[in-house]
């Protein structure tokens, strides 16, 4: 077993915000069962700011810990500012994560970065 | 908070009774065996007698047809019979053939060789494990050089049928090693009835110190050393011997052998009795392995829609010490070439647990294992999205490769 911070930890055995929200504005999914981790994050997002995100995680302590941490940083957060969350700084948050596990952390923003997308496409398409 | 061990193929405590034997070969009898004075003898007599005993526990006739060589692990008598082989250039061609599902010092060593131009071929398994020897048949060369393969896979247990391999191998002439590791000590094991002509063991996986091991070798096989300098070990390796080590390893074989029948009665029983309580209170597990040809202290079990490092992770807060073959909890983050091999679905992989009684493990603790494991299974599939996935549609997609 790596060792992970305490806040790796603490965020693996209570994590925050698990779920899916119901008729999301946004949906974003990343990674496979053959490389491990598998999330799905789905936000809500009203007067551009990020009402609510929830995820589903397949995958190790890490990436249990980075989707938890993810979804703390993101909710509240402008449309924007949510884009600009970046894996160092989910990292960085959880009090750094083991060299071999970096990859968790990037799966974490990508999925909500996704998720983001999904959401100003289908306002563009909206909108349009 | 109370511990349960289930993880002994990684370590288990020596047996007792072997420390007492090995302790006065540290200070009292502390001469080395290759003095010609006095000093050296007892540990010369109980060096031999250790010989003899690791002879006895694999049926090794005691006629001088074959030698015993203490190694520090079976990652190095593996390494003595593949290199040593070699390096004696006693046969002509470059075939190796092994299996897909060998330990990692074999497999790795003959990636080694194949860079160097060795034609290595490696026989699959089917989804229980199983070498066909059909196989070994076929790929049976007059440039084949040596056969390795396991006794017992020391993932997901299954025996393979060395007895039948080593028979073609024999017919061709052909060396045949075996890596017994994960059987020796637990099953009987017999190398004249099996055929081979080298075979590894390791002292630890029946309570004897770690650091311990040795190579069978039958009288004919040539080897070269991996370490050369004195004439210990017959020549085949260097430096002055672990004379504790070797007794303890000794006196391990001699326990183990006594109390084979019973010991393996025991861990099976355990096994049996957790695999039924597993699979009876949690939904969605899958047995890897064979199912009756295994090792008495083999459960490998894949808990589908999660992943082995959370789990593993969940039971150690809880107490329980397991493993698994998931590529999370592997350094290289890849995950189990024996689950490859068997073809298991990669999510089926990841969520893989290996339990792995000993002979201290209890059979009033499988209740709490069982609840653990399954308020964790639980806990981990309500946040996963493959099992979401599964409830929305009804389909296992995590099981189609």
């Amino acid at each position: 077993m790596p060792m992970y911070s305490e806040k790796v930890m603490e965020h693996f055995t209570n994590p925050r915000n698990i779920g899916e929200i119901e008729a999301p504005d946004g949906v974003g999914e990343v990674g496979n069962p053959v490389c491990g981790d598998m999330m799905k994050f789905t936000i809500k997002v009203k007067d551009n700011i990020i009402e609510d995100v929830k995820y589903f995680t397949f995958g190790c302590g890490a990436a249990i810990a980075v989707s938890s941490m993810v979804s703390e940083m993101a909710r509240g957060k402008t449309v924007d500012e949510a884009m600009n969350i970046t894996n160092k700084q989910v990292a960085e948050a959880l009090g750094g994560l083991p060299g071999n596990k970096m990859h968790c952390s990037n799966l974490g923003a990508d999925a909500l970065h996704k998720a983001i997308q999904d959401y100003l496409e289908k306002k563009g398409e909206a909108e349009q | 908070m109370k511990t349960i061990n289930l993880d002994y193929t990684a370590a288990a405590p020596l047996d007792e009774k072997v420390l007492q034997v090995m302790l006065p070969y540290f200070t009292e009898h502390y001469g080395n065996p290759s003095s010609g004075h006095s000093l050296g003898e007892k540990p010369r007599e109980a060096m031999e007698k250790a010989r003899l005993d690791v002879g006895r526990l694999i049926g090794a006739a005691e006629d001088g047809t074959s030698s015993i060589i203490f190694t520090a692990s079976a990652s190095e008598a593996n390494n003595l019979a593949v290199k040593g082989i070699i390096a004696a250039g006693k046969r002509n061609g470059n075939r190796i053939i092994t299996s897909a599902v060998e330990h990692f010092s074999i497999l790795n060593q003959l990636k080694s060789l194949e860079k160097e131009g060795y034609d290595i071929v490696r026989l699959p398994v089917d989804s229980s494990g199983l070498i066909d020897p059909g196989q070994l048949e076929e790929a049976m060369t007059d440039q084949t050089i040596l056969v390795s393969i396991q006794v017992a896979n020391p993932e997901i247990g299954t025996i393979q049928p060395v007895e039948k391999l080593a028979a073609i191998a024999r017919e061709r002439e052909v060396p045949f090693h075996t890596d017994a590791a994960a059987a020796a000590g637990w099953i009987p094991l017999d190398v004249e009835k099996m055929g081979v002509d080298m075979l590894s063991l390791a002292g630890d996986q029946f309570y004897g110190p770690k650091g311990s091991g040795a190579l069978f070798v039958r009288r004919g096989v040539r080897l070269r050393p991996l370490i050369e300098g004195g004439i210990q070990e017959k020549g085949l390796r260097a430096g002055t011997e672990n004379v504790p080590v070797i007794v303890g390893l000794g006196e391990a074989a001699r326990l183990a052998r006594e109390s084979l029948a019973e010991r393996s009665r025991q861990v099976a029983a355990f096994r049996d009795k957790l695999k039924e309580s597993l699979f009876s209170e949690i939904p969605h597990l899958h047995l890897n392995g064979h199912p009756e040809k295994r090792m008495p202290r083999n459960l490998n079990v894949s808990v589908e829609f999660v992943e082995g490092e959370a789990l593993l992770m969940r039971l150690n807060m809880a107490g329980i010490y397991v493993s698994s073959g998931s590529s999370c909890t592997s350094q290289a983050l890849k995950s189990s070439h024996v689950l490859e091999a068997i073809g298991l679905p990669p999510a089926l992989a990841q969520g893989s647990l290996l339990f792995a009684p000993g002979l201290e493990s209890r059979e009033e603790e499988i209740p709490y294992i069982t609840g653990q494991l399954s308020e964790v299974a639980k806990l981990l599939r309500n946040m996963s999205p493959l099992y979401h996935q599964y409830l929305k549609e009804g389909n296992n997609n995590a099981n189609v490769q």
